[in-house]
């Protein structure tokens, strides 16, 4: 709450710090010297010639887009007496329901470690180096032991944790009355209703088109779609990150979605780009991890088993290995409120010199994990730009699917969002699934979790990341979520238990969206199953 | 963004309610708290910092010595929002600043404060806000012992001819601004991460810490 100039002040500082440790200063340095040979840089003029020039030769969009990533991931400014935690998650209640499941989660990691007699970390053996050297772009072929380990978490037990959330100083003790919460989560977060997000959303209402429904090919092409895709092609041309958000509300046209996505998080494939990856594959070759095993025997689990993702599979791994040894997903832990686990080398526990993260990344594998990166391969074949967008995708969103936060666009939220819309809007069927024992966010907790990779079409599903792109929230999850059992409403106020609830509700490859008014008067136009 | 607190004490929070506050069963919907100076001691505020928790709306009230030493009460600040919806979480646990600038009237001075918390919504068991600090203004030159040369410094309007020179205010505004700015990038050193993750090759872990 301090007043808005020192805010803005405090953020360009931020900013600025942040891009001058980054290549892309040296290099807008770099140019800035060498257009001085020019003949059109005069030395009166020096100042505003020199920036003509970095704006007409692209350089002055690139740092645009660079500064519109930082305020992508720059927390919130916060007030100078707010200590770091509150930056990651303003709620008491909330940090110490984190700080208990990660408990849970490193004990779980530590008795696995023991009970195996495997180490967390060891450095590996020359030979087996070149042999994972040789074999990098077939790991899937390998078929290691894997049945002694078992996934940390899978989201059922989160939800679990999720549904124990209360805030102590929340008064729970009145009878049921027209504010009572049908659901599971009982912690009051904010969350918008319908006439809101009409308007947040404004550009999927029913009469701007959308690429999904206006592109099917009994409708005309003139209509809509040609001339969306002239104007992404020209988006791509102009290398506008601001731009190509705004325009992915719209849905991205296949042929220029990788460029696009790229194009929103900002991620080149520079050589330091290349370089880096190089270097985390490195990290992979010298030390095997025991997340390492977590890992494959996820993508064995669950990408290895899906008919859109199985061929893949080596990808996954060469994403996913790299993505546990890269200390720049570090950064991302300011304003998250989860914490790395922490461990200490040579057995010098206590001593910080030899502290260190584990994994590198800080980030701990849970059952389902690997289907964050599955989608992206339909649209990058090059494993280090693969990587990137991965990256990214998950320092700005993904990592809210599985932490304890009070964020708008983080699960509890979610979670909240999906019933509220459910209690408001279809209060029958929400009576119905509860007296049956079916509760709906059991259902549709593990959907929401994954952002409904593998549990819809891949071109439906790319859809779906098309918007939580272009508005920049995972909320539209929840929405969706809801729709879908509005969609399937009457046949679920048939079931009479959980197991036939959830196999009332559609499955995997089923589907495909549209937005639609429904009886309910979802006016939204949020997209249904069809 | 001043650091320097003006020692002051809260007294223990009044409650307001209508009826008997012993034997009525609704909880109070409005605390006073009122945050003294020691006794003969005055300040200038620039700005009143603390800590929420649950309170929705606050108001502040000033009691103000005028040039002949009387005391008078003044509000200050009205109904000033801290949690946009009463009924949810958002801001209930922030941390705030009223400002100078926000006030309705000089909070020049000042010997007591009183901040009026109100909370309407009944989902909370309790509210009330934390760690109060009032932040006086940096110039203030009553009791501190600046020397006599300093306090020339300070009679702007003794400079005659500027000469061309830019306005002093301007100046020092856009100074105490930079000053803002070289002290954030002092503290926030270069986050380039070097990338490794190993200590000097080791990455030999057993078990992981809980602390």
């Amino acid at each position: 709450m301090m007043d808005e100039g020192t805010e803005l002040s405090l953020t360009i500082a931020q900013i600025v710090q942040r891009l001058k440790a980054t290549h892309l200063h040296s290099q807008i340095e770099r140019q800035a010297k060498e257009c001085l040979h020019r003949p059109e840089i005069q030395l009166e003029s020096l100042k505003e010639d020199v920036r003509n020039f970095l704006k007409a030769s692209g350089w002055e969009r690139k740092l645009q887009n660079a500064v519109y990533r930082e305020l992508h991931v720059q927390p919130l400014p916060s007030h100078p007496a707010a200590p770091p935690e509150h930056a990651k998650e303003p709620l008491a209640y909330m940090r110490k329901a984190q700080v208990n499941w990660e408990k849970r989660i490193l004990k779980s990691l530590n008795s696995m470690c023991t009970e195996l007699g495997v180490p967390l970390a060891r450095k590996r053996p020359a030979v087996e180096q070149k042999e994972l050297t040789n074999k990098w772009n077939e790991m899937g072929t390998d078929e290691p032991d894997l049945s002694r380990f078992r996934p940390v978490y899978a989201p059922k037990d989160f939800l679990e944790v999720l549904i124990s959330l209360r805030n102590p100083n929340h008064d729970s003790s009145e009878e049921a009355s027209a504010k009572s919460h049908w659901g599971l989560i009982q912690v009051p977060l904010h969350d918008r209703d319908i006439p809101q997000m009409r308007e947040a959303y404004s550009e999927l209402s029913l009469t701007t088109g959308q690429l999904g429904i206006d592109d099917h090919t009994h409708v005309p092409p003139d209509l809509f779609e040609s001339e969306h895709t002239r104007i992404g092609k020209k988006v791509v041309n102009e290398q506008d990150s601001a731009a190509a958000q705004q325009y992915s509300r719209q849905g991205c046209p296949t042929g220029l979605r990788a460029d696009l996505w790229a194009l929103i998080l900002n991620s080149t494939n520079e050589p330091e780009d290349v370089m880096h990856y190089e270097q985390l594959k490195a990290g992979v070759i010298h030390h095997d991890l025991l997340v390492d095993n977590l890992i494959y025997k996820d993508v064995k689990l669950t990408a290895s088993n899906d008919d859109y993702y199985f061929v893949f599979e080596d990808f996954l791994y060469q994403v996913l290995l790299c993505f546990s040894r890269d200390t720049a997903v570090l950064e991302h832990f300011s304003y998250n409120s989860a914490t790395p686990p922490k461990s200490y080398i040579q057995g010098k526990v206590g001593v910080e010199e030899f502290a260190v993260v584990y994994p590198p990344n800080g980030v701990i594998p849970f059952h389902g994990f690997s289907m964050y990166v599955a989608p992206l391969c339909f649209l990058y074949n090059e494993p280090s730009k693969l990587y990137s967008v991965f990256r990214e995708m998950y320092v700005r969103y993904f990592f809210r699917l599985h932490s304890v936060s009070s964020s708008t666009s983080g699960i509890v939220s979610l979670c909240l969002q999906f019933e509220r819309l459910l209690q408001t809007h279809l209060p029958q069927l929400f009576y119905h699934l509860r007296e049956i024992g079916a509760q709906p966010l059991r259902i549709a907790f593990k959907w929401m979790v994954r952002a409904f990779s593998g549990y819809l079409s891949t071109d439906q599903l790319l859809l779906l990341w098309d918007r939580i792109l272009g508005y920049d929230s995972l909320e539209i999850v929840a929405v969706l979520a809801a729709a879908v059992f509005a969609f399937r409403a009457e046949n679920l106020m048939e079931v009479t238990s959980l197991t036939s609830a959830e196999v009332s509700v559609p499955r995997p490859q089923a589907g495909r969206l549209s937005p639609t008014h429904t009886h309910t008067g979802f006016h939204s136009g949020p997209w249904l199953l069809k | 963004m001043s650091v320097n607190t003006v020692p002051c004490t809260v007294k223990p929070t009044v409650t307001l309610q209508i009826g008997d506050a012993e034997t009525d069963s609704s909880r109070p919907g409005v605390y006073v708290i009122d945050v003294t100076l020691p006794i003969g001691q005055t300040v200038n505020i620039q700005e009143i910092s603390f800590k929420n928790y649950y309170t929705a709306y606050v108001s502040v009230r000033l009691l103000r010595r005028d040039g002949e030493g009387a005391a008078k009460w003044v509000t200050c600040l009205r109904n000033h929002c801290l949690m946009p919806s009463p009924h949810t979480e958002e801001g209930s646990q922030d941390y705030c600043s009223v400002y100078r600038q926000q006030m309705l009237i000089e909070p020049d001075n000042v010997t007591s404060v009183r901040l009026i918390l109100r909370q309407p919504s009944s989902a909370w068991l309790n509210f009330s806000v934390e760690d109060i600090k009032i932040h006086p203004c940096l110039n203030e030159d009553s009791e501190w012992d600046i020397p006599d040369w300093l306090s020339d410094l300070t009679q702007v309007d003794q400079l005659c001819d500027l000469q061309g020179l830019p306005d002093p205010q301007t100046v020092s505004c856009s100074i105490q601004q930079m000053w803002a700015l070289t002290e954030v990038m002092q503290t926030n050193q270069t986050t380039a991460s070097i990338g490794r993750f190993d200590v000097d090759g080791c990455y030999d872990i057993n078990l992981l810490s809980f602390t």
